[in-house]
């Protein structure tokens, strides 16, 4: 690198001992400066949001949106909670949110309950054609929504439950059901197979193994199965609006109304704060997991 | 009758027949060994008797039982892994009381169970402690116990000692050895280690493309290979091996080597007829030739090229013709490179095969 380090005579210039670090290479520099850009590019949009949310209409109306406020409202927030109007109710987001709590909670257990027997009974109990039965599954998850979408209908009105929150939570068990599937059968292929064969020969059967062996190793798959299907139920819009009928709709959807409902002045600061409350859910969910969420994705991938 | 007898197994992956036709029948308190190279199908048979694995054609039968559609638990088996498959998120103690649990023998029974297996073991002290907190030796004695506990009339080893290193190995392998006397079980045992094979067995399978070459006691699967596998695989260093024709000269018959030496075979035990002229091995274990030759052997002419010391003795490399040699020779004893020595051995030790068949003749 430099001079210093060069061997020469004086012993203090050998190189010994831990590598000196140099606080500002050019690769450093280059590396931090892009990783700031980059943030900031990603956060401004948020801290407008933040910052109008804050601001009183009157301030809003100035059009320096990224000025701090000058006078610090919760007034919006409150407003976006408990009474903006969608459409003919002015109850606010409330009612949302409660809809898409009643939708996430049995979604997410269902669809991982069914996957994750389903990944078991895949990589450990093959039967005549359980490769052909995953393809399918698999290639299930490629086929868009939107071709689904009128059959679904269909199927949940034919079932009568059309319009109602099983509607939703059926739709979301079954297009959770390949990924989720393909994400356990993957996690529990890379346990060793012995411990199976050691629990057949033990005497347990099918759910003996699977309960009392398989469960308790696979907490970090269940992290990710739980993060990805509460992100993706909750910021579902489209089955929320299909299938939930009006008074269930999710609090996606009421957020769009409440944006897209025009009563005289367009309130952007309620907007704002609406859409930080509906967004809030599943970016507390990557705060406090995503430790978690980084080591099961990676546990599954190449733990042997 | 046999306690463990397997008749006419076929496992097949696919299309792939792994095994074929195979045929093995395992006495009462035997310990057999399975031993063979990877791939060779010794573990898929082991699997097979524990019913792990559904065969294409055949049967299993244990203790008088034919347990060929039977499940693993009901074959009154106990199975020890080459990884140990401990269940890690439990102690010790549920480790060995899992099977006895699902079983649903009475909690008294199974305390009794698991701390005459833990004595036996000496693992009292690793009861509370995860297989996480376990180090590798402790980890296969748990392994062990948890198919002790079971009370079962067969045990079965698929490579249970390969993980371990070189010291624990030797260490609980005389262990097994002592378990196997104190408690009389059958013992089917897979290796590829022929150390191991030859310590534990009183039999020794050796398998090889899915066939077994040879069942016998290791001392005669050493001494009497049955054919070039069996001759090359068993002994370490291996076997050597000198090409040449199978000549009846002078009364006897002997082998005339390909570089034009006539060894005699005087003493040997030929199997059958052998043609004279025919294209022939023999095959000389390194411990079983002799520097300098003495009286009454029958001779080999080697050129040194190398000496390997090995501490209690040396093993000298060298060429007869354009075969290479090893000698095991006394740690005290020089030789150079390039000496020419005249080496000799007892043909009654010697073995010889059909170059083309690789039979024993």
């Amino acid at each position: 690198m430099t001079a210093v380090t060069m061997n020469g005579p004086r012993g203090a210039a050998e190189p010994r001992g831990a590598r000196p670090v140099r606080r500002f290479a050019p690769s450093t520099i280059m590396i931090y400066g892009s990783l700031i850009f980059a943030a900031i590019y990603y956060l401004i949009p948020l801290y407008v949001m933040v910052v109008t949310s804050l601001k009183g209409l009157p301030e809003v109306r100035l059009g320096n949106i990224f000025s701090p406020p000058l006078e610090a409202t919760f007034e919006p927030w409150v407003k976006a909670w408990d009474s903006a109007c969608t459409g003919l109710y002015c109850e606010g987001l409330k009612v949302g949110f409660w809809n898409s709590v009643k939708i996430t909670v049995p979604s997410v257990i269902v669809s991982i309950a069914v996957a994750s027997v389903n990944g078991y009974a895949l990589s450990y109990w093959r039967f005549k054609g359980s490769e052909i039965f995953f393809t399918i599954l698999l290639v299930g998850s490629f086929i868009p929504y939107q071709v689904f979408l009128y059959p679904l209908v269909l199927l949940t009105r034919a079932m009568g439950i059309y319009s109602t929150l099983w509607a939703v939570i059926l739709v979301h068990t079954i297009f959770g059901m390949p990924i989720l599937t393909l994400l356990f059968r993957n996690y529990f292929a890379s346990l060793p197979v012995e411990l199976f064969k050691a629990a057949r020969i033990d005497g347990a059967g099918f759910w003996g193994v699977f309960i009392k062996i398989m469960i308790p190793m696979s907490a970090p798959i269940f992290v990710v199965a739980i993060i990805l299907q509460v992100t993706g139920i909750w910021n579902d819009y489209l089955f929320g609006l299909v299938f939930a009928g009006q008074p269930n709709y999710p609090m996606t959807v009421q957020l769009n109304n409440i944006v897209n409902s025009i009563q005289g002045v367009r309130e952007y600061n309620v907007n704002m704060a609406a859409t930080i409350l509906t967004g809030a859910v599943p970016l507390i969910v990557y705060f406090v997991s995503g430790k978690l969420f980084v080591r099961g994705i990676a546990a599954g991938a190449v733990k042997g | 009758m046999a306690h463990v007898s397997v008749r006419g197994l076929e496992v097949a992956f696919g299309n792939l027949k792994v095994l074929q036709n195979l045929n093995i029948d395992v006495e009462e308190g035997e310990f057999l060994v399975l031993l063979g190279p990877s791939g060779c199908g010794k573990s898929t048979l082991l699997n097979s008797i524990a019913g792990l694995l559904d065969i294409a054609d055949g049967q299993i039968w244990i203790a008088g039982d034919n347990v060929t559609w039977k499940e693993p638990k009901d074959r009154h088996i106990g199975m020890v892994f080459q990884s140990y498959a401990l269940y890690p998120r439990m102690t010790v103690e549920g480790n060995l009381s899992f099977g006895l649990k699902t079983a649903r023998v009475p909690k008294p029974e199974i305390q009794k169970r698991i701390v005459a297996a833990a004595d036996l073991l000496q693992i009292q002290p690793l009861m509370k402690r995860r297989p996480a907190e376990l180090s590798g030796g402790q980890r296969q004695r748990v392994a062990i116990g948890r198919a002790l506990v079971r009370d079962v009339d067969v045990f079965l080893f698929d490579e249970p000692l390969s993980n371990l290193d070189a010291k624990l190995r030797t260490e609980l392998r005389v262990e097994l050895k002592k378990l196997h006397i104190k408690l009389g079980s059958t013992m089917i045992y897979v290796t590829h280690d022929q150390i191991e094979a030859l310590t534990l067995a009183d039999r020794v399978a050796v398998m090889h493309g899915g066939l077994i070459q040879q069942l016998a006691t290791p001392k005669e699967i050493y001494r009497r290979p049955v054919n070039l596998f069996v001759a090359g695989f068993v002994g370490s260093p291996a076997m050597n091996f000198l090409a040449g024709r199978i000549s009846k000269a002078n009364g006897g018959v002997g082998i005339k080597l390909d570089d034009g030496t006539d060894v005699a075979l005087a003493g040997y035990e030929f199997a059958g007829q052998p043609q004279e002229g025919q294209p022939a091995l023999l095959g000389v274990r390194p411990e079983q030739i002799l520097m300098p030759a003495m009286a009454g052997a029958s001779n080999l002419p080697i050129t040194v090229t190398l000496v390997d010391s090995m501490g209690a003795d040396a093993l000298l490399w060298g060429t007869v013709g354009k075969d290479i040699v090893s000698v095991r020779i006394g740690s005290d004893d020089s030789y150079a490179m390039g000496d020419q020595v005249v080496a000799g051995f007892q043909p009654a030790f010697a073995s010889l095969f059909d170059a083309e068949s690789g039979a024993r003749l």
